[in-house]
């Protein structure tokens, strides 16, 4: 594989990068920190691909005019922070209904409401996965480094085109502005080809049995999307077995690609006692803690880096549970992850949260401190 | 009797073809309100219905003034829409 | 063969759930003539509609439909039109959502002068959830939310548009449709943001309430209150409805109107042309391209 020069990036520099590489040709946003670097990077470089940049009046009609653009056939992505999210979940929800391939990047800041501007907070877990009102499947990603930001924007986006979804990509605060120097993959490599849709003849967009390629506006097959509860064609029902036809292939869309989705990565011993079980930019502190448990004081203990976080990685904390005495969830927030490894856990390890709600991150420490009492 | 003018030969009688589509029409009275020509009735019960197609003058009123979709109105043998 | 008006419509779905004697299907009617009388193919139309009675419209429309979520209509437009500028786009919306939840869309597509045609129905109330009062609802009617009447002043939607920017402007109405067809081919043919105010009826919710009889009498009252803005005797008067004009209006037609009731000022309200948003980004993606073609080459500088 061929990469390009090394370069200093930020997170959210990357995530510019990533998108681009993936072939997002269309980005509407509003200025928020600590998110409005994506904005500017894409006002800067999509129309330099023949892309399109648009500033909306709201975060709301940002999230809108994505959803039309890829209506239109744009791979489309938009990208906010914590306000900016809680206004977008009604359309995030209209995307999910409708099957409309689109990324939304959060980047986290510390919250409720405008909280502590801008300081770093992990409190938008659970608000990806349940924000919009309704039942609705979700797929969200959380890098932990300025290459992971790069590497799982472009995720984001084709797990998108593949499942026809809203992809959440959770950033925070750290991620996204810390520099590091990455190289990264000569541009260009990840494009897909534009589809053709000529031969497609009796189209039905919301086929029951496979999950047709949504065709664009203007192509020639003109049909119905509505946010309604819709059959196979798109048009409204109440009936209730469609519905419940409907509800459950919206789920199974993404449930039965879990292994796909989920991405993990795991380091240290391979028969641990305590495993660290973290996302995003706790991941560093947890990785630095690990270290010195590990490798220094030769403790079994591993990390398990969280790049997936919905689809839950139920699997893959249950096989830990059954190996380990402690599972350790540093988050920084007052306990969101931490509830989803415990339902995994079922008992067979004992969980502790670690956590930290005073705007700054949790350090390597704190961390350490929690391993040391379970070898104590 | 349509109305003489001062053409030379006069205008050949238009014969009208009303359709009501009785599935789609909710009786809302509208058609019947804005003919011109009291082609449409409605009965007592509310029903709406072709009274008199002879003496439609082919306006158009009732196809386009219907909310429904429910009229359609064009010269008899014709395609010619309104 | 099928008629035009069977051709644009998804008939098997009929027929619509809108209440006997509603007017969102006779304006619905007048857009597929004027879609029809444009000359537009169906594979290049999309409506986008939002939430509420109008918005259903989209549904029953043969072309490409968006029935989007309330007020953000527009929004979603705005996207669909800047990723394929080739369709034409017709946004189908009711009063309030096009004018309380989505105002500040409304405002903002206008401002970008963007080729959207918005389509607004207004029927001056909030019909589908049963009669509350929306910003066009005229100051002292009555809402199942304003039970004496409201107090609040009613926007003038095209007074709106054009301050804020839109380039073509007109009222309809489901009274004169014929009319309302022109004014939509007007809407369609101007390279900008056009608004079409269609003025309508809702017997049920608002009619009923405020006691202005059946939906024939709602229609011929709103057709014997319209005068064409070219009988209006300057422009200023043609954005808003006056008493006054009422009133010569009676005079010179010899008719008798109540002196209460505004006159609905019909036809074309303004049209100013301006450069339009997507064509000019369009263009100016393309200078750029050919500029920094250079540049690029430079920059995409690749290791093994």
């Amino acid at each position: 594989m061929k990469y390009r020069k090394p370069q200093l990036l930020q997170g959210n520099e990357a995530c510019v990068e990533g998108a681009l590489d993936a072939g997002v040709r269309f980005f509407a946003g509003y200025p928020i920190t600590p998110s409005t670097e994506i904005a500017e990077g894409m006002a800067r470089k999509l129309p330099r691909v023949g892309g399109v940049f648009i500033q909306m009046e709201d975060e709301i009609a940002g999230m809108a005019a994505v959803i039309g653009a890829a209506v239109g056939g744009k791979k489309s992505l938009t990208a906010t922070s914590g306000p900016g999210f809680s206004l977008k979940q009604e359309n995030i929800g209209y995307a999910a209904i409708a099957e409309i391939p689109c990324v939304i990047v959060n980047v986290q800041r510390f919250g409720p409401s405008t909280g502590i501007p801008t300081a770093p907070a992990q409190g938008e877990v659970m608000q990806a996965r349940w924000g919009t009102h309704g039942d609705r499947p979700i797929i969200a990603l959380s890098p932990s480094s300025v290459y992971e930001t790069y590497y799982l924007t472009t995720a984001a986006v084709n797990f998108s085109q593949k499942f026809r979804t809203p992809v959440i990509l959770l950033l925070d605060e750290v991620v996204g502005h810390m520099r590091e120097k990455v190289s990264l993959p000569a541009s260009g490599r990840l494009m897909v080809e534009k589809q053709n849709y000529s031969d497609i003849k009796e189209y039905k967009p919301f086929d029951e049995r496979k999950l047709p390629p949504l065709v664009p506006f203007g192509e020639g097959v003109y049909y119905h999307i509505t946010g309604l509860v819709h059959d196979e064609h798109g048009f409204p029902t109440r009936h209730p077995e469609v519905v419940v036809r409907f509800m459950e292939r919206l789920h199974r869309k993404i449930n039965h690609h879990r292994k796909e989705i989920i991405m993990t990565d795991y380091t240290g011993h391979v028969e641990p006692k305590v495993c660290i079980i973290t996302y995003g930019c706790t991941v560093r502190s947890a990785r630095a803690a690990l270290q010195k448990a590990y490798l220094q004081k030769r403790w079994p203990v591993s990390l398990l880096n969280l790049q997936t976080l919905w689809p839950f990685p139920a699997e893959e904390v249950k096989r830990l549970a059954d190996r380990c005495d402690y599972l350790l969830v540093p988050e920084m927030n007052m306990g969101q992850i931490v509830g989803e490894v415990e339902k995994y856990a079922h008992g067979k390890a004992e969980v502790l949260g670690i956590n930290r709600y005073d705007g700054d991150m949790i350090t390597p420490g704190q961390i350490f401190q929690h391993i040391e009492g379970c070898f104590s | 009797m349509p109305k003489k003018n001062s053409r030379s030969s006069p205008p050949k009688k238009r014969i009208a073809e009303l359709k009501l589509n009785e599935e789609r029409c909710k009786d809302c009275g509208i058609c019947v309100a804005f003919c011109p020509a009291k082609v449409l009735g409605q009965k007592e019960t509310g029903e709406v219905y072709i009274k008199d197609e002879e003496k439609c003058t082919l306006c158009g009123n009732c196809e386009i003034y219907c909310p429904d979709f429910a009229i359609t109105v064009k010269e008899a043998g014709g395609n010619d829409e309104i | 063969m099928k008629s035009l008006r069977e051709e644009f419509l998804r008939t098997n779905k009929l027929p619509h759930i809108w209440c006997p004697g509603c007017g969102n299907g006779i304006v619905t009617a007048a857009l597929v003539r004027a879609i029809g009388k444009v000359g537009f193919e169906q594979k290049d139309v999309a409506v986008v509609s939002g939430i509420g009675c109008s918005s259903r419209a989209a549904g029953y429309l043969n072309f490409n439909t968006l029935h989007t979520t309330h007020g953000r209509a527009l929004a979603f437009a705005t996207g669909l039109k800047l990723a394929q500028p080739g369709l034409k786009v017709f946004v189908v919306m009711g009063d309030g959502d096009a004018t309380a939840i989505g105002g500040n869309h409304f405002i903002h597509a206008a401002r970008r002068n963007i080729d959207l045609n918005a389509i607004i129905i207004n029927n001056h109330i909030y019909g589908m959830t049963g009669g509350q009062h929306s910003p066009l609802t005229p100051e002292g009617k009555k809402a199942t939310t304003a039970p004496e009447g409201t107090l609040e002043r009613e926007f003038n939607i095209l007074e709106l548009a054009v301050s804020a920017g839109a380039t073509y402007g007109a009222r309809g109405t489901a009274a004169q449709p014929r009319l309302l067809e022109k004014l939509i081919v007007g809407a369609s043919q101007n390279e900008g943001f056009s608004v079409v105010e269609a003025m309508s009826t809702c017997p049920v919710s608002y009619g009923r309430r405020n006691r202005l009889g059946s939906a024939v009498d709602m229609l011929k009252d709103i057709k014997q209150r319209s005068v064409s803005v070219e009988k209006l005797e300057t422009k200023a008067e043609t954005t808003r409805p006056r008493r006054d004009i009422a009133e010569e209006g009676a005079e010179e037609e010899g008719e008798t109107h109540d002196k209460q009731e505004e006159v609905i000022p019909v036809g074309v309200i303004f049209s100013r042309p301006a450069p339009e948003f997507v064509e000019r980004y369009y263009r100016g993606l393309n200078k750029e391209k050919e500029g920094k073609e250079g540049k690029e080459e430079k920059e995409g500088q690749v290791e093994s």
